[in-house]
């Protein structure tokens, strides 16, 4: 175990050259959430009655859905390894290598804080004014790169688990449904009795409000922001050890 | 003489999986002596990447015991991950990657002192005849150049024994001989290597001691030139019109009549030895419709040493890992 921390760094960097260098997840990670804010401002925009500007309303909707998107990628690129004969060779080799996981849960959560800069960035000259001071931003990234961790480890181990890209592919779906029924573009009261229900009581909303809250500088030391870590923390805790159990059984 | 690799009877069975699937290994032993090559030469199926992954520490078998070294490949299994190399049966590099960053990344990995990395990636791809496209990504080189430096990816730390999955299935005849002289100076630096192929050629051209496997055990084992004396030598086939044409030139030859019409007259492979045989055709007057002189292939050896030929098997289901 001397030599975990050297490992872990190796691991990041070629987590971090492989996202880099793969056009699809590049794609994903800078256009995509580009196109799908652009998409929802513009075309819903009009439509949704919310008081506020939409544009503030979506943003961190936005960003958690592209958090989803870039986990598909991870997905794909853990199953990689697991089929390509990569985790083999480390596996006969004195490395902890389960660290190849971790490699690409760093890469995802460098990927999604370049995401999430851009998507602020064309947000704000789309007319999104946040009134967060920088303790309240920092709190904001913070919440959502939590967030991130979560759904990475989680894709990593439906990575760990499938046995087909195919497979792994079909993970986005799973993912993407979770922000749709929640408050990230809606507000809930306007969803179907049946849907709120499920939509009042999942991760989402609370960390979609909790970022909202922050970046309007209307946050108190709310529950809300508890659930929201709460949720991200224990959810990310248990992927992550199922990640790695899945990892250790699979031969 | 000592032994750097030893398994005694090594049991194992997927049928957990799949329980009408007969045991994959079933009391396999060999031995590979220090500073050799030991090729477990065997059809698809035959057990070899499952014998593999036992050694390498990747597979707990369920019945004997595997040395490296001496340390046992299930108790001592990170001593024995500090000795040796596995080149696996797919070409485990990152194709986003250079190959020079491939290199990098794995002698970090085997923690190679942080300075002597590079100088060491630097040698394996001189060493290696990849100094030129090191910085180019591995996703457009050859096949073989990816192969040398899936070895080379191996070699970062000189293991004392290097594991090869069937190295050269898929490469071209060139490439395959390149991949052969790498294989010659990592021996000849002292590392052992377990070969496994489907090959005869191969197991020829580079190993002291060939282990044939089939059905989970080795059958026969000795050196290249013990099995094929076994086998018998190579031989002038000749291919004719009708078994009418063939009962004429067979006592020609001094050959039993065959019933068919091929006839086989077994031949040291000289100049001398096959003309004087092609004379002998010539003068019966029959025309022969093709004819070669052909080595023992891997279908004979088996056929001579299994009683049935070394494709049987390959037809059976392939398995996951196969
Ligand atoms: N993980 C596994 N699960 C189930 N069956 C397997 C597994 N690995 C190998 N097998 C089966 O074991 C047999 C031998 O496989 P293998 O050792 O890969 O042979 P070889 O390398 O000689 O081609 C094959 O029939 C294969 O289907
Ligand atoms: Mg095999």
């Amino acid at each position: 175990m001397r030599y975990l921390l050297r490992d872990v760094t190796t691991m990041s960097v070629r987590g971090l050259r492989l996202v880099t260098r793969d056009l699809d997840a590049m794609i994903t990670a800078v256009v995509l959430p580009v196109i799908i804010l652009l998409l929802f401002v513009l075309v819903f925009g009009g439509a949704v009655d919310i008081g506020t500007g939409y544009i503030t309303y979506v943003t961190p909707g936005v960003i958690l859905l592209a958090a989803g998107f870039g986990a598909a990628n991870t997905a794909l690129a853990v199953e990689r390894d697991m089929s390509s004969g990569m985790v083999e060779r480390l596996r006969s080799m004195p490395v902890a290598a389960w660290t190849v996981l971790t490699g690409h849960v760093v890469a995802s959560l460098v990927k999604n804080l370049a995401s999430t800069a851009i998507v602020f960035g064309v947000s704000i000259l789309m007319g999104f004014r946040p009134e967060a001071t920088p303790w309240e931003w920092l709190a904001a990234v913070g919440v959502i790169l939590l967030f991130v961790a979560w759904i990475t480890w989680l894709a990593a181990l439906v990575g760990v688990l499938v046995r087909s890209p195919d497979a792994a592919g079909g993970f986005t779906f799973g993912v993407m449904f979770l922000p749709y029924v929640s408050s990230a573009f809606v507000p809930v009261e306007t969803l179907p009795t049946w849907l709120r229900g499920f939509a009042e009581h999942q991760p989402v909303t609370p960390v979609i409000e909790t970022v909202r809250a922050l970046l309007s500088g209307s946050a108190g030391p709310g529950g809300e922001a508890a659930l929201a870590v709460a949720w991200c923390l224990g959810l990310g805790l248990v992927s992550m050890v199922a990640a790695g159990l899945a990892f250790r059984a699979r031969r | 003489m000592t032994a750097i690799v030893t398994a005694e009877g090594l049991r194992k069975s997927f049928a957990r999986r799949d329980p009408a699937s007969p045991p994959v290994l079933d009391g396999l032993d060999l031995e590979l002596e220090e500073g050799a090559v030991l090729a477990l030469l065997g059809p698809n199926g035959a057990g070899k990447t499952t014998t593999v992954r036992i050694l390498t520490t990747l597979l707990r078998p369920d019945a004997g015991r595997a040395t490296v070294a001496g340390h046992d490949v299930v108790r001592d299994a990170s001593r024995v991950r500090e000795l040796i190399s596995l080149t696996g049966q797919q070409v485990a590099v990152d194709d986003k990657l250079s190959g020079a960053e491939n290199l990098t990344m794995m002698g970090h990995l085997a923690h190679l002192p942080r300075r002597a990395v590079r100088d060491r990636v630097d040698a394996l791809l001189t060493a290696f005849d990849l100094a030129d496209a090191a910085g180019r990504r591995v996703a457009t080189w050859s096949g073989g150049m990816r192969r040398r430096l899936d070895l080379a990816a191996g070699l970062l730390t000189r293991p004392r024994v290097m594991f090869l999955d069937e190295p050269t299935t898929g490469l071209d005849p060139r490439s395959r001989q390149a991949l052969w002289d790498v294989v010659r100076g990592v021996v000849a630096d002292g590392t052992s290597v377990f070969l496994t192929t489907q090959y005869l050629e191969e197991a020829d051209r580079l190993a002291r001691r060939v282990a044939l496997v089939d059905g989970g055990r080795v059958v026969a084992e000795g050196t290249p030139a013990q099995l094929k004396r076994e086998v018998g030598e190579a031989g002038v086939e000749l291919v004719l019109a009708s078994p009418a044409d063939a009962a004429l030139v067979a006592p020609a030859l001094a050959v039993p009549t065959p019933e068919g019409a091929r006839v086989r007259v077994p031949t040291d492979g000289s100049v001398a030895h096959v003309r004087a045989v092609l004379s002998a055709v010539e003068a019966t007057g029959v025309v022969p419709e093709h004819w070669e002189v052909r080595a023992p292939t891997l279908d004979d050896v088996f056929l001579a040493l299994t009683g049935h030929a070394g494709q049987e098997r390959a037809a059976r289901p392939a398995g996951v890992a196969a």
